[in-house]
C-alpha cells in the first residue's frame, strides 16, 4: 500500500471564484427574465450590450496588460448584468457600454482586478452614469405588458413615463410592487423574482442572511419611524435588489458578522435619510457605495479576537 | 537635488517636468481640484499662483538673512499674502469675471502648499535671481498641468473648449466631470499616467546605461 504525505490543509472545497459567481448569475435570472418580459427587447439589448461588454473589457485589459485572462471566473458576466439590470430599459445603448467600462476599467483592473476594488463596479457605474445623465437614467417607461395584471393597475399613474417612481407611491397596490408591474430599472421592479433569487443564494450558502436582513429591516423600521409606509419603502424603488445582490458583494463588504450587520443596518439608515431629506429620490446606491468606502473601517472595529490570542497589558 | 540645480535652465526645466508642482510633487492639490472645470479657470488659476510665487519667491529670497529662523514662516505667510491680497484687487479689477468663477480659491491661494513649500524649500537657500527662475519654473509647471485637467474636464464633461462648442449638437456631456469627483478621476489618472511614463524612462535610461 502507498502511503502519500502532504502538507496541510487537507481541507477541500469544490467552490470556486467561478461557481459562487455562477450561483449568482443564476440566481439573477429570475429577475433578469422578468425584465425581459415587462419591459420588452429594449431590455434584452441593454442587458445584452452591458454583459457583453463588460467580459469584452476585462478580457482586452488583460490581454494588453499581459496579465493572467480571468474572464472564465465569470465575475465580469456578473458586474455586468448587474449593471444592466440597474438600468432602466429606454437608455440609449452606449450607456451600458460606458457603464461597463468605468465598471472594470476604473474601478476593478486599476485597482488590481477581482478582489481589490473598493466599491462595488457596476454600482459605481451606476453613480457616475446617474450623475452624468440625470435625464436618462431617472426617465422610467411604463412595462410593455404585465405580469398577471389588470392593465387598470397602471391607470393611476402617468402614461408614458415618469421621472420618480418613488413618488407616485400612494397609487399603487402591493400586488403589484411585489410582481412588478411598475416602471423601475430592468430588475428591480419583480420583488418575487428578487426574493426567489435570495433564497436559492441563502439555499447554496453562496451569501449569508446578515446584510439582507439588517438592510431591509432598518429600511422597514426606519420608514415607520419618520411616517412612512414601511413595507411600500421597501417594494418601491432598488432596496430589495440592493440588499440581496449589490450589498452582499464579497469584496466590498466587511469580513465578520458583526460587521457585515453593522454595515447593513448603516445602509438602511443613509437609504431612508437620502430618501427622506435628501435631493435624489433614491439612494440605495450612494447608501451602498459610501459603506463600501468604510468597509475597512468597519472590519477593524468588528475583528473577532483569535483564540488564544494574548491581551496586549498595557 | 540633481546636479541641473547648478544652472539656471535647469531651475527653470525643474519645476515643468522633473518637479512638477501638481503630478510630481502632489503640491497646491485643493485649487487643483476645485478651479479646474474649465480650461480658462485652470489658466487664470495657474496665471495667479504664478505671479504670487514669482512675487513671494524673490522678495523672500532678499530678505533671507534677516528673517530669524523661529519665526520664519509667519514672515514667509505675510510676505505671501501682500501679493495673494495684491492678485486679488488686481483681478478684482481687471478680470471680475475670472475672479467671479474663481471666488474664494483667489484668497486660498495664501495656504497654497506649493507656495510655502518653495519659500521654505528653495527661495530661503537661494539667490534672488535663482528664485526668481525657480518661481517662473514652478508657476509655468503649476499653470500647465492645471490647464491640461481643465482642458480635458471641460471637452468631456461640457463639451467645450475655452468656451468654444467643440463637440456636435449630438453629444450630450458627462456631467460628472465638471462635479467634484470627475476632479479626482482626471487628476488620479493623469497622475497614474505620469508616473509610470517616468517609471518606464527611468527603467530604459538604466538599461541604457547597465548595457
Amino acid at each position: 500500500m502507498k502511503l502519500r504525505v502532504s502538507h496541510g490543509p487537507h481541507l477541500f472545497t469544490r467552490e470556486t471564484t467561478q461557481t459562487l459567481m455562477l450561483n449568482v448569475l443564476i440566481a439573477l435570472m429570475p429577475a433578469t427574465l422578468v425584465g425581459i418580459y415587462l419591459f420588452g427587447t429594449k431590455a434584452a439589448l441593454v442587458i445584452a450590450v452591458s454583459v457583453v461588454s463588460s467580459v469584452l473589457f476585462e478580457l482586452v485589459w488583460q490581454l494588453l496588460m499581459k496579465k493572467r485572462v480571468t474572464v472564465m471566473d465569470l465575475s465580469a458576466a456578473v458586474t455586468g448584468l448587474l449593471l444592466g439590470l440597474n438600468l432602466p430599459c429606454n437608455v440609449p445603448l452606449w450607456m451600458p457600454v460606458l457603464g461597463s467600462a468605468i465598471a472594470i476599467l476604473l474601478v476593478k483592473q486599476l485597482f488590481g482586478g477581482l478582489g481589490h476594488n473598493f466599491m462595488n463596479p457596476a454600482l459605481f457605474a451606476r453613480a457616475v452614469l446617474l450623475a452624468s445623465w440625470p435625464l436618462h437614467m431617472t426617465t422610467y417607461h411604463l412595462p410593455e405588458r404585465l405580469l398577471f395584471g389588470s392593465e387598470t393597475a397602471l391607470s393611476g399613474v402617468d402614461t408614458v413615463a415618469s421621472a420618480t417612481p418613488l413618488l407616485s407611491l400612494g397609487k399603487l397596490t402591493n400586488t403589484d410592487l411585489l410582481i412588478g408591474n411598475i416602471p423601475g430599472s430592468i430588475g428591480e421592479v419583480c420583488k418575487v423574482a428578487i426574493i426567489i433569487g435570495f433564497v436559492y443564494l441563502m439555499f447554496t450558502k453562496t451569501i449569508t442572511w446578515h446584510v439582507p436582513v439588517t438592510f431591509i429591516g432598518t429600511v422597514i423600521i426606519m420608514s415607520y419611524l419618520i411616517g412612512v409606509d414601511g413595507i411600500k419603502a421597501v417594494l418601491t424603488g432598488g432596496v430589495l435588489f440592493g440588499a440581496v445582490f449589490m450589498a452582499t458583494d464579497y469584496v466590498t463588504n466587511p469580513m465578520y458578522r458583526l460587521g457585515q450587520c453593522i454595515f447593513g443596518v448603516m445602509c438602511g439608515i443613509i437609504v431612508v435619510v437620502i430618501r427622506k431629506y435628501g435631493g435624489y429620490p433614491e439612494g440605495v446606491t450612494y447608501a451602498i457605495i459610501f459603506m463600501n468606502c468604510l468597509s475597512p473601517l468597519i472590519d477593524r472595529y468588528s475583528k473577532k479576537k483569535i483564540y488564544g490570542e494574548v491581551k496586549k497589558s498595557v | 537635488m540633481s546636479k541641473n540645480d547648478n544652472n539656471l535652465r535647469g531651475v527653470f526645466i525643474n519645476g515643468i517636468f522633473n518637479e512638477n508642482p501638481i503630478f510630481r510633487l502632489v503640491l497646491g492639490t485643493c485649487p487643483t481640484l476645485a478651479v479646474t472645470t474649465s480650461a480658462m479657470n485652470g489658466i487664470g488659476m495657474g496665471a495667479a499662483a504664478t505671479f504670487v510665487l514669482i512675487g513671494s519667491n524673490v522678495v523672500i529670497s532678499l530678505i533671507r538673512s534677516f528673517i530669524p529662523n523661529k519665526v520664519r514662516i509667519p514672515a514667509f505667510i505675510v510676505v505671501i499674502c501682500t501679493f495673494v491680497t495684491m492678485v486679488q484687487m488686481l483681478m478684482q479689477a481687471y478680470l471680475p469675471a475670472l475672479y467671479d468663477s474663481l471666488g474664494i480659491f483667489i484668497p486660498l491661494i495664501v495656504v497654497n502648499c506649493l507656495i510655502l513649500a518653495r519659500a521654505e524649500a528653495f527661495a530661503a537657500k537661494n539667490n534672488v535671481v535663482r528664485s526668481a527662475v525657480d518661481g517662473v519654473g514652478m508657476g509655468l509647471g503649476f499653470t500647465l498641468s492645471l490647464t491640461l485637467i481643465g482642458i480635458i474636464r471641460e471637452i468631456i464633461g461640457a463639451g467645450t473648449l475655452f468656451g468654444n462648442q467643440l463637440m456636435g449638437s449630438g453629444y450630450e456631456p458627462m456631467l460628472l466631470l465638471v462635479l467634484a469627483p470627475g476632479g479626482f478621476i482626471v487628476y488620479g489618472l493623469l497622475l497614474g499616467i505620469i508616473n509610470a511614463i517616468g517609471e518606464r524612462r527611468k527603467k530604459n535610461s538604466k538599461e541604457v546605461t547597465s548595457a
